[in-house]
């Protein structure tokens, strides 16, 4: 299997890695880089609790090869917390009780994210339809619905 | 209920955030698939393509050669240390790996391990197997006739696929009942087998270390004291003993009963970590896990529903069929092989009720567990809630007024039901009263009226229903032996501060904030300075784990127990601090005074100081108890929904429009946290109402085994819930508390169900089986001629 020399950038920090041309590219995020925030619940891109920016828009990373990231900008959750400050949609889960097991969270905050960069004040039914490509098992959604509209209110 | 403590102590009643999510909401919460040990290595399965076949032979050669693959595991592998086989909950036996025959298509065959997940993968497709295939049983009621193939050939002399019989009831009086009665309705209720779906899978790392002969496992586990107990038990033969065996739970992306069963995935993983001596993780993928982990419900049921003619209910019978599988691999209580089924008269007074149960086995995984619910309860609620519309729509009455008339009423309970419970409180009058008056019942009921005169189909469901939770009180409840008590150590640190362990594992229920919240409540120590720990063997005092909404019911009363020997100790030291008897002092959250001088009193920090370093003569120092709670009995919660859909004649699509949950779970730890599982619950019932499903062919192919054709519910299908309360405590429970994770997922379907069966009432619809898919509604439509 060729190995391939790539460079990613993540939440702002350049890292180097030696993939296999078949590593996905959430393999390279959780197991080769140990940001283990994203997470993995599918491997169909259905269930979205793989969901990271990939040059600012939101992909499912467990249907991107990680040779696809080279030389590109990633953001991950933990890309979300800047010094020492929670950021509103962050907030916002934890205000709204927007999240239960926690497991699909980083993928929903991460789809928010992106909505609230192109929609700054997205209506109920907009946010419904941005995070529909992700599952949660545990909240119903309301709360997430209504975390989202905490972070729309929150931001600038 | 009026909260008892401030804000700042955050006991019973306050809506305090939750203590998991700091970590949570960062992404630094620790799943098992996060955990990397030093030398860890991989494991995938290499899985049945038959449903039913011969093994002949198993070829590792080529799979060895695969770079990183180190080694191939089969069911001669395991036989050579009579691992192969293992016991199943419920006492039967299910192959770890095969070494004669596969019974299910998805049944592990072998396992390969290697260097890394991509090289395992490689593996698992360079393993070669040859099948014979052999014929197969899909269907529960052809596997009973006398000429269907016997499966389970290596139970020696079982001559016939049927597993067991149970029964409860008086089944004469039922009988004198629906002969005597001036009207019996009967019908065929099909619960689909479904599956519980967290979005976390499951996994392992098993970690044997051969020095110190210590296994530790982590593992997507619900119950991982039970889980050690049963490895000892497993494998005590080839040396593990009990001491030496560490689960450990970590973060758990969700549970709601598919995390309950020791998968084979486990075990093999185990057994790989101990030949190898390398720590080996097993993490399914998502078809794994929607093939071959256990699935939930499947029940046959004929029900018959006995009344007078002016709707008073006399009689109940219900026969079902259930099927389990190749293998009784459910998680119900010893005793009760049907689990809570008997819980199928529901909120209804009924004098006679015979309900039988029996097991089949077929070509399917094996199974029989929750799906958010107590054992089998959604299935008596479905059952009986369904049963109430039918016999309304018979004798043409309202379906709330059929019900008003048959409830139990509130000055009954304790209750005894005709199957032999004590329900332990309840007001279903006032729940109903409620729903229909915050959804505006009337109105919509002369709405529906107008809109069928214009051809539109609109329709209002009722689901009023009783769960029973908190299993359970030993003298009933055990699994493989193990009493259903629940535990709680609590040790308050000298500066005032505690750490708290109990025998349960939140999987996202926030046991982390309400244990805390009820420990602050008892004590007066802020919740915010209470750590809560569980799911590490090593350190947390035994229980049976979290399922069944037990975990408020028994962890939580033990919780409270425990705070009270502390109670008990620190009013003996006030006492003594204060030079008064203990009879003189009085107690409100965070102190204790002397009776009609309150102005000398000592705060629970003095006192907890004092327990370190001014203990009184004759008293042991430190400040620490233990409470194992055996339950007294169960607890009932209940609740009343309604559900108004609209039906689209031209796709059959239903639509939500309203759904008012009015639930009573006794007095409320965290509101919002009893909400968000309402949420959760109202969203899970809905799934198998209108969507999920997993089916197979005649030849046991799995339909529906992946989420392309498996559908979770997404947040676009969810509607808007509006919840509500009452409050009827249970009076056995140390806090009035009962349990609520699943109230929810129990009672919904049958709202929804209801509420699609009554738009098309008018239409001489009497039933239609769950999930109400927009296929089956628009059939029924093109069948009456109303399609557009």
């Amino acid at each position: 299997m060729a190995e391939h020399k790539i460079r990613v950038t993540v939440n702002g920090t350049a890292h180097e890695a030696e993939v296999e041309s078949r590593l996905l590219l959430v393999h390279l995020i959780r197991d080769v880089l140990r940001f283990t925030g994203t997470h993995i619940g599918c491997d169909t891109t259905h269930c979205g609790a793989c969901t990271v920016l990939l040059d600012g828009e939101p992909i499912k990373s467990c249907t991107v090869l990680a040779v696809q990231a080279d030389g590109r900008q990633l953001m991950t959750v933990e890309g979300l917390e800047k010094d020492g400050q929670l950021h509103p949609i962050q907030e916002g889960f934890w205000e709204k009780h927007g999240l239960q097991c926690g497991y699909c969270t980083p993928g929903m905050m991460m789809t928010a994210y992106a909505l609230l960069q192109q929609n700054g004040n997205p209506s109920e039914d907009e946010i419904r339809q941005a995070i529909s490509g992700n599952l949660c098992r545990c909240t119903g959604y309301m709360n997430i619905v209504k975390s989202i509209r905490y972070a729309a209110e929150k931001l600038p | 209920m009026v909260p008892q403590t401030i804000a700042e102590v955050g006991g019973m009643g306050h809506s305090i955030k939750r203590k998991e999510d700091p970590r949570l909401i960062r992404g630094k919460g620790t799943y098992v698939d996060d955990i990397q040990l030093p030398g860890m290595v991989y494991m995938d399965i290499v899985r049945s393509p038959f449903a039913h076949a011969k093994i002949k032979s198993i070829n590792s050669e080529n799979a060895l050669k695969v770079p990183g693959v180190l080694a191939v595991i089969t069911g001669e592998t395991l036989a050579q240390y009579n691992l192969h086989w293992m016991p199943t909950l419920m006492s039967d036996t299910q192959m770890v790996l095969p070494t004669e025959k596969v019974m299910y298509q998805a049944q592990e065959v072998a396992a390969v391990i290697a260097s890394d997940r991509y090289a395992a993968a490689d593996g698992v497709e360079a393993v070669e197997v040859e099948y014979d295939p052999l014929p197969v049983v899909v269907d529960p009621f052809k596997a009973l006739q006398p000429d269907a193939p016997v499966l389970r050939t290596d139970k020696e002399g079982k001559k016939d696929n049927h597993i067991f019989h149970w029964e409860a009831g008086d089944n004469e009086g039922t009988n004198r009942a629906i002969d005597e009665a001036d009207v019996v309705v009967k019908q065929d209720i099909y619960l689909p087998r479904i599956h519980v779906a967290s979005i976390e899978t499951c996994g392992c790392i098993a970690d044997f270390d051969r020095v110190m002969g210590k296994l530790t496992v982590y593992m997507t586990t619900q119950a991982p004291h039970a889980v050690r107990t049963v490895f000892a038990l497993v494998a005590g033969h080839v040396g593990l003993s009990e001491e030496k065996i560490r689960i450990i739970s970590p973060d758990i992306g969700g549970g709601f009963g598919g995390k309950v069963p020791v998968y084979p995935g486990y075990v093999i993983a185990v057994a790989a970590s101990v030949v190898l001596g390398k720590p080996i993780k097993w993490i399914e993928d998502r078809i794994e896990n929607l093939q071959a982990d256990s699935f939930a419900r499947d029940y046959h049921i004929t029900a018959e529903l006995a009344a007078k003619k002016d709707g008073t209910m006399t009689g109940l019978r219900i026969k079902t069929l259930a099927d389990h599988g190749y293998t009784d691999a459910a998680a119900n209580p010893s005793k009760f092989p049907a689990g809570m089924f008997s819980i199928c008269t529901g909120s209804y007074d009924f004098k006679h009720a015979f309900a039988e149960v029996d097991g089949v086995y077929t070509n399917k995984p094996p199974g029989g567990i929750a799906y958010r619910c107590s054992f089998r309860v959604t299935e008596a609620v479905h059952a009986i809630e369904r049963m109430t519309d039918v016999l309304a729509h018979e004798l043409k009455m309202d379906a709330a007024d059929l019900r008003l008339k048959n409830f139990i009423p509130a000055d009954k309970f304790p209750y005894k039901s005709a199957l032999g419970w004590e329900y332990d409180s309840g007001n279903y009058h006032g729940a109903l009263e409620k729903a229909m008056q915050k959804i505006g019942y009337a109105g919509l009921r002369k709405e529906q009226a107008e809109k069928r005169k214009a051809g539109e189909l609109m329709g209002i469901g009722i689901s009023s229903f009783t769960e029973i939770v908190g299993a359970g009180p030993s003298k009933h409840f055990d699994i493989l032996g193990l009493k259903m008590f629940d535990s709680c150590e609590i040790r308050i640190h000298p500066t005032g501060k505690a750490i708290a362990r109990f025998g349960t594992k939140s999987q996202g229920q926030g046991h982390e904030t309400t244990y805390a919240q009820i420990i602050a409540e008892e004590l007066g120590i802020p919740a915010a300075h209470i750590e809560i720990e569980e799911g590490d063997t090593d350190t947390a005092p035994y229980g049976l784990g979290t399922y069944a909404s037990r975990s408020t019911p028994t962890a939580g009363a033990a919780g409270a127990m425990a705070a009270r020997k502390i109670r008990e100790k620190a009013k003996k030291i006030a006492a003594h601090l204060l030079e008064v008897a203990e009879g003189d002092l009085e107690w409100e959250p965070g102190k204790f005074s002397v009776k009609g001088a309150p102005q000398k009193a000592k705060t629970i920090q003095e006192i907890v100081f004092a327990a370190y370093t001014n203990h009184p003569p004759g008293m042991e120092p430190g400040l620490e108890a233990v409470s194992y709670y055996d339950p007294p009995n169960l607890t009932f919660p209940f609740g009343s929904y309604i559900c108004v859909v609209d039906l689209d004649r031209g796709t059959g699509e239903v639509k939500i429009r309203r759904f008012v949950a009015v639930d009573d779970c006794g007095n409320i730890i965290n509101p919002m946290i009893v909400d968000g599982q309402i949420h959760g619950g109202l969203t899970m019932g809905m799934a198998p109402a209108l969507l999920e499903e997993i089916s197979y062919d005649e030849n046991g192919n799995v339909q529906g085994g992946s989420f392309m054709d498996y559908l979770l519910p997404t947040a676009v299908e969810t509607p808007q819930w509006e919840t509500d309360k009452t409050v009827t405590p249970s009076p056995h429970h140390p806090f009035g508390a009962k349990g609520v994770g699943e109230s929810a997922t129990v009672g919904a379907p049958p709202a929804i169900a209801n509420a699609i069966v009554d738009a098309l009432a008018h239409l001489e619809v009497r039933h239609i089986d769950i999930p109400i898919t927009p296929e089956k509604v628009w059939k029924i439509l093109k069948e009456k001629g109303v399609a557009l």
